[in-house]
């Protein structure tokens, strides 16, 4: 039996959460920054 | 560089991430205007001056996409990506030392030239191998990260607007923000490139299909196709009816409503096209995850026929109604970028995966002459009516048949869209596969 299947594959989650982070977190604050401009079009 | 194949156990959710890091950079090319006036005013520049090292990028994201897609299929998404980041990241650092000194062609070859080659090359290099880690749902993949180069503009516009803001307008301020701008997009790119990954099998996920199932064709026999062309109608007209609100958004609203008793403020109009910004995103994630469900002939249908219904509504009842006219042209942008972020699963199912990023470069010359078709018809119609002593929404009319028109044109191209004639598929999936990239690009 191979090393690939005899052993189980590292946990990942720590990694996807980070990377997920890494590309949301600015995407919020454009997300952010459009909404609060967006509104502009109901009370400007 | 050989692709970088996943070690076992590899989830297929760190690829979006990766996509992400390159698309959100790049995309910060639709917020080069915010660079406009500081450097107008710093270097004496006009506006037409100022907007050459945009429309060069453009040019540039074309070409390279086109004439570099087969070596992005040889060499890997890595290699790809590394590429982006170096020539975006270098056009930044380039403009930064033009603007220090002074030197406007600086600018014009760092950010247009160099850092065009990293918008071409950044934008394909992770749609093959997002669909092949997706076979079950290539539409949403393509989506998530085409919905970045959308996102990207968001994120540019407020943050280069606030460092202008600290490091000022003057030659020496902008050549600051380029220099940060250039260093942290090669941070925030570099995720892209330690974390992409092409799938151990061809078949990555339990259940899914085999990302070589059904017909493969390559990126030389594609282009002698008709389904390509007809798909290249398909992205042209449906790009250019989008850049037709997008172009003269503001304007527009303010024009439509001049008259009436709720005239639209400055502020409103600019409220408007922000939220255009976020149908368009909306758009590239939720339709194309949809194509995955309804497929992609009739999601197509839904953009052309749908969108040109939309336009007719706009030209009938818009000067009527402002909810109205919000709604159409928010469905419209949101086919817009549905219409991009659906393209390379589209030409997944016609061509295969085998080449399909190589495929997805050649098409997106459909997209720089709809940017060059769009605003040209806006523009000169909106002009020419002007000249005739119209006002308010009869500025547009004229403009709203022709997108009309044009949409109807990419309806019919999408109802040809026929499976692809078995004499330009590769003969056998894995032995041609092998022997096709053997061989050279002119054999």
């Amino acid at each position: 039996m191979s090393n690939d299947s005899s052993q189980s594959p590292p946990d990942r989650r720590l990694l996807i959460a980070f990377a997920w982070l890494w590309v949301g977190a600015p995407l919020a604050y454009g997300l952010y920054e459009l909404v609060h401009k967006a509104t502009q079009l109901f009370t400007g | 560089m050989s692709p970088p194949v996943a070690p076992a156990g590899w989830s297929r959710w760190l690829v979006p991430p990766a996509a992400l890091a390159v698309h959100l950079s790049i995309g910060q090319a639709y917020a080069w205007s915010v660079f406009k006036p500081p450097l107008e005013s710093a270097l004496g520049l006009s506006g037409t001056q100022s907007a050459l090292p945009f429309q060069l990028g453009i040019v540039m994201l074309g070409l390279s996409a086109a004439f570099g897609g087969t070596l992005v299929e040889r060499n890997g998404p890595r290699w790809a990506m590394t590429v982006a980041l170096i020539c975006f990241s270098s056009g930044f650092l380039l403009s930064a030392l033009g603007a220090w000194s002074e030197q406007y062609w600086l600018i014009v070859l760092g950010y247009g030239f160099v850092g065009g080659i990293g918008l071409g090359i950044g934008y394909i290099s992770p749609v093959s191998t997002l669909i092949k880690w997706f076979p079950d749902r290539p539409g949403m993949a393509t989506g998530i990260a085409i919905m970045g180069f959308g996102g990207g503009a968001l994120i540019a516009s407020p943050w280069s607007a606030q460092m202008l803001e600290s490091f000022g307008t003057d030659s020496s301020g902008i050549a600051l923000a380029f220099l940060v701008h250039g260093l942290a997009y090669a941070v925030f790119m570099s995720l892209g490139v330690l974390l992409v990954r092409v799938p151990r099998t061809e078949k990555p996920v339990e259940g899914a299909p085999s990302a070589l199932q059904g017909p493969q064709v390559s990126a030389r026999n594609a282009v002698r196709t008709p389904q390509f062309w007809l798909l290249w109608i398909v992205l042209c007209m449906n790009v250019t009816a989008g850049i037709g609100i997008l172009e003269k958004a503001a304007p527009m609203i303010t024009d439509f409503f001049a008259d009436t008793s709720t005239p639209v403020s400055v502020s409103a109009a600019a409220g408007f096209v922000a939220l255009l910004s976020a149908a368009n995103m909306a758009g590239r994630i939720g339709w194309s995850s949809t194509s995955d469900l309804i497929g992609r002939k009739n999601i197509y249908r839904v953009y052309l026929g749908v969108g040109a219904v939309m336009y007719a509504l706009i030209a009938l009842f818009g000067d009527s109604s402002k909810p109205l006219f919000v709604l159409c042209a928010l469905v419209i942008l949101s086919f817009y970028g549905g219409g991009f972020a659906t393209v390379p699963a589209y030409l997944k199912d016609l061509f295969g995966t085998y080449e399909v990023g190589a495929i997805h470069g050649r098409l997106l010359t459909a997209w720089s002459t709809a940017g060059v078709l769009g605003p040209l018809i806006v523009n000169w119609i909106a002009d020419r009516q002007e000249e005739a002593g119209k006002d308010g929404s009869a500025l547009y009319s004229v403009s709203f048949l022709i997108m009309i028109g044009l949409l109807v044109v990419g309806f019919v191209a999408n109802e040809l869209v026929r499976p692809v004639n078995a004499r330009h598929h590769i003969p056998a999936p894995r032995e041609a596969v092998d022997v096709e990239r053997q061989q050279p690009e002119s054999a």
